[in-house]
């Protein structure tokens, strides 16, 4: 409870934790809000399916709050003028103000009568994103924070966030919020391409970094290094050069 | 959405460029094509020709004849494979076959051309910016040629919108050089343009379009002439599939041995 996960890929597509933790909150009977700016609803509910859980029908019973940013997008710049009491959730897209975007999810989970949802959860597909659009990174980092004290302080929910990051990377303001993230998370995630080029039985590799030391003064940082493969349905794990081509 | 960063001279990617869109008049697809340099009308007259595709194995097997008998033509087929993005829905139809084969030195005939339908965008005969779009905080250019797509989708109903039509088809859309000073984007002049986001925002509410019909989308860019590169890694985030041409046309490897049977490199 009440925990900020950080999900990192480097080199590769990160997205498959993605799919993994909307389909385990889902399954969990949390409720979720899911900020999907980089693929559109039925890219993700396809997924869902393949991992046993139905998008549709999460959206119907008031589980899954879910914002399409594609679509929000055209919504924005192709429909009909707005109403003044309801501004688009992607209105920084002209103005780079992100409270619009806090306020869909600070109202999105809190409880009303009635829910019965176990802890909310803010995902976020994801972040870097929002930089290409405009936001300034000290913006991105207010709005994430806001969300940390909404979601995790008051109403003792998880958020989880995907980054995007390279080595020797140029995008100053990427590495900025990817960093300060870092700092500020409980646990990391990190997907990485392997360094030696594309493998078939190697997908990646996944460093996992539980920030013991956010919470203990005195403790160090858990690392833990795996590789992984992704196939249709899950993603296996396994100890580095153990993969099941080289056994 | 096929992002192509484009050679130093624009030869390769220009090729590329067209067929894509030559792919697109053999399989009936409608064309949209956009651009800051050259008129559409001119790029369209300049497809190469395709192989008739029930006789490309007969085809291949008269070259090697003609190769043996010596009055080989100088002429390079180049095999092009790749698949059509369904997007929200799947296609309607199913290809037996993907690609075709295509014969650089002709160009495609006129009434093959005419066969499909296109629609231009050449950046210089467009109406001025509508009020509304002011509102976007975006390069007039980019928002202009928004808007023309954006129309066309919904007025041809690639993104389902009329019912009416029960024959489906594809939009390839072609935008060439984009982000280049021809639109109006000072990206490839300086280190610190003025709208950097200009570009990012538009190649987003592009995906939003794509995603939404049934259209897929090349774009060539000059890369290398871009000098902030977090702007190429953020295009390269917003892309699904990012292709680089490398040539070797003026560079030191043109004459490295070890390079002497290639053009260049492909970057995917």
């Amino acid at each position: 409870q009440g925990k900020f996960t950080l999900l990192r890929d480097t080199r590769t597509d990160g997205s498959f934790l993605v799919h993994h933790f909307l389909s385990f909150y889902l399954r969990a009977g949390c409720k979720v809000c899911f900020v999907a700016l980089l693929q559109s609803f039925s890219h993700y509910s396809i997924v869902a399916q393949k991992l046993g859980v139905s998008l549709a029908a999460a959206k119907e019973r008031g589980q899954l709050v879910f914002l399409e940013g594609l679509k929000s997008c055209l919504d924005l710049l192709f429909g009909e003028e707005e109403q003044p009491g309801q501004p688009s959730p992607l209105q920084f897209l002209s103005t780079s103000d992100l409270r619009a975007l806090f306020d869909l999810v600070r109202m999105s989970l809190t409880p009303t009568d009635g829910d019965s949802w176990k802890g909310p959860v803010l995902l976020v597909d994801d972040l870097s994103v929002l930089l290409s659009l405009g936001a300034a990174p000290v913006a991105v980092l207010d709005f994430i924070h806001y969300c940390r004290v909404a979601v995790c302080c008051q109403l003792q929910g998880n958020i989880v966030v995907l980054v995007h990051s390279n080595e020797d990377s140029e995008d100053e303001e990427n590495e900025l919020v990817v960093n300060s993230l870092c700092h500020h998370s409980d646990l990391i995630l990190w997907a990485e391409g392997l360094a030696t080029g594309f493998c078939k039985d190697v997908h990646g590799q996944i460093k996992i970094i539980q920030r013991l030391s956010l919470r203990q003064a005195a403790e160090q940082d858990l690392v833990q290094i795996y590789q992984y493969k992704i196939q249709d349905r899950n993603v296996t794990f396994f100890a580095r050069g153990l993969s099941a081509a080289v056994l | 959405l096929v992002f192509t960063e484009e050679d130093t001279y624009g030869l390769y990617s220009n090729l590329v460029f067209k067929y894509f869109l030559a792919e697109g008049v053999v399989c009936g697809h409608d064309l949209f094509v956009a651009s800051a340099k050259e008129h559409p009308d001119n790029i369209l007259k300049e497809l190469p020709a395709p192989l008739l595709d029930d006789t490309y194995g007969k085809e291949l097997g008269d070259e090697a004849a003609a190769l043996k008998s010596g009055d080989f033509q100088d002429s390079m087929k180049i095999a092009w494979r790749y698949q059509n993005l369904p997007k929200m829905e799947a296609s309607p139809t199913t290809y037996t076959k993907f690609g075709h084969y295509y014969d650089v030195s002709k160009k495609m005939s006129p009434e093959l051309c005419r066969s499909v339908k296109w629609h231009s965008f050449y950046l210089h005969e467009e109406s001025s910016l509508e009020p509304r779009m002011k509102a976007w905080s975006m390069n007039s250019g980019y928002a202009r040629l928004l808007q023309s797509i954006q129309k066309i989708i919904s007025q041809e109903g690639f993104d389902g919108s009329d019912p009416q039509k029960k024959q489906r088809n594809v939009l390839r859309i072609g935008i060439q050089s984009l982000g280049s000073v021809l639109w109006g984007d000072d990206i490839c002049c300086s280190d610190t343009p003025e709208d950097p986001h200009s570009l990012t925002k538009f190649l987003y509410a592009l995906r939003g379009l794509l995603r939404k019909s049934l259209s897929a989308c090349i774009i060539t860019v000059p890369a290398h002439l871009i000098q902030n590169k977090a702007i190429m890694e953020r295009v390269t985030n917003l892309s699904d599939v990012v292709v680089g041409l490398e040539s070797f046309i003026g560079s030191e490897r043109e004459t490295n041995p070890l390079y002497k049977d290639y053009h260049g490199k492909f970057h995917l």
